[in-house]
């Protein structure tokens, strides 16, 4: 078969010809014959009569059929073919007298778009499909390929859909009165196998849920120094809460102790309390709660000998682009 | 630059699955060995260069979502390590050179911050 080149082959697409592209035109060049084609077929021997090939074309309601001896397509006869036969009053003919034997076939590998191109440019209304063997495997209508598109631009607006619905707002479509999820992780203490775990499933967990990537970035910081924290410093561990609501993500981080001394020098950039074995990991820079304050919009610090210590963070929602100014805030409720 | 271009070019030992590294190009580079530091300084897409190699560079690196960690002086992560670098697609590369040495090389490909 005459391969005409496609139009898009060895040329520069510019972006004017990308946005031109319909994604009909990309599908036709996507999607393969055997994606679209019709495997079912009724085939006719050459030997029958054309009375049967009425009574196929009746009954299945098609408009034309292969005609094969044993595996071998010998020709196709079509409505035109037995509309000549009716003319004559001449349906006990066998098939082999009217069929056109005169066929273009296509392969199954082939794209639609090749298929598009022959029923353009000749007169044919159905291809055979061939497999790389020769064999039948199926027919081709200008109807299937219609189908075939039809079918696959559903599934993208399908997938877009589902694109369209993560990324919208936090629990956008659910109503009540208050919605909210929470999420708790118990963090043991010297866990360092563990460390990391929780903020990078609540980060996961925020991203399906619809938030923004940057503010799914914010709280994973945060969770993680806190959740270091709980591993580094505390007695037994602790506990973190993470409270998702349209409106904000609250997380709070608990232990039992020992507790903050001071937690003004806490605050400090490069203040640590962390031993030099922490510090050979690479933790201890004294950094941990200055990035959760850089992170978050809201942030206070609880803490005693007698209870342990709870860290209480929050990002607002509403202003999402805000950089959180949780330490300034801290300075406010404490002013 | 692509990150296969630079694994070329430092002739960086490649210790995690293997990936599409021409598709891949860092925003730019970072470094550190403080893990808060990192936090607080490295951008999404950055290549991280570290002489850290335990499992919580991993956690680190895929909360920022960068695009892969350079471990200098030769040292080795673990098995569990490597594991969860795999899991999480973090890129793990290796070099017997030094962290100055490594910046720099980078630095005169071209990499810079960002």
């Amino acid at each position: 078969m005459d391969q005409e080149p496609s139009r898009f082959k060895g040329k520069i697409i510019t972006d004017q010809m990308a946005e031109d592209i319909t994604r009909v035109e990309e599908l036709a060049y996507d999607l393969r014959i055997s994606e679209v084609m019709t495997r079912d077929v009724a085939t006719l021997s050459p030997d029958q009569p054309m009375r049967d090939v009425l009574e196929v074309f009746r009954t299945v309601r098609i408009s034309g059929a292969p005609v094969t001896r044993g595996n071998e397509l010998v020709g196709i006869v079509s409505i035109e073919d037995l509309i000549q036969c009716l003319s004559k009053a001449d349906l006990d003919a066998p098939v082999k007298n009217y069929m056109t034997t005169q066929m273009i076939t296509i392969r199954d590998t082939d794209t639609v778009v090749e298929a598009l191109k022959i029923f353009v440019n000749l007169r044919f209304g159905r291809l055979p499909v061939m497999d790389e063997n020769g064999q039948l495997v199926g027919i081709l209508t200008k109807g299937d390929v219609t189908r075939g598109i039809l079918k696959a631009l559903q599934k993208d607006y399908q997938e877009e859909e589902v694109r369209r619905y993560r990324a919208r707002h936090l629990f956008e479509d659910i109503e009540s009165d208050r919605t909210s999820l929470i999420l708790r992780y118990n963090i043991r203490h010297l866990d360092f196998t563990h460390g990391g775990a929780a903020s990078s499933q609540i980060k996961r967990a925020l991203i399906r849920l619809g938030a923004s990537p940057k503010v799914a970035r914010r709280v994973g910081i945060a969770v993680y120094e806190a959740e270091m924290n709980l591993i580094i410093h505390t007695n037994h561990g602790g506990i973190i809460r993470v409270e998702i609501e349209p409106h904000q993500i609250s997380i709070d981080a608990y232990d039992d102790g020992p507790g903050i001394k001071d937690i003004e020098l806490a605050m400090k950039p490069g203040y640590s309390t962390a031993t030099e074995a922490i510090r050979e990991l690479g933790f201890g820079a004294g950094m941990g709660l200055v990035n959760i304050a850089r992170c978050m919009d809201f942030m206070k610090l609880e803490s005693s000998e007698e209870t342990g210590t709870h860290l209480k963070m929050k990002v607002f929602l509403k202003e999402e682009d805000k950089v959180g100014e949780g330490y300034a805030a801290t300075k406010e409720a404490a002013a | 630059m692509t990150l296969d271009q630079i694994i070329q070019s430092l002739n960086l030992t490649v210790v995690t699955e293997p990936q599409d590294f021409a598709s891949i190009t860092p925003s730019g580079g970072y470094t550190s060995d403080l893990l808060s530091c990192v936090m607080a300084g490295a951008k999404s897409k950055n290549i991280w260069v570290t002489i850290q190699s335990h499992a919580n560079i991993i956690a680190v690196a895929a909360l920022l979502d960068l695009a892969a960690i350079i471990i200098t002086e030769g040292a080795e992560p673990n098995q569990a390590t490597i594991q969860k670098a795999n899991e999480e697609g973090i890129v793990l590369l290796t070099t017997r050179m030094q962290s100055y040495e490594t910046v720099g090389r980078l630095w005169e490909l071209g990499v810079r911050l960002g």
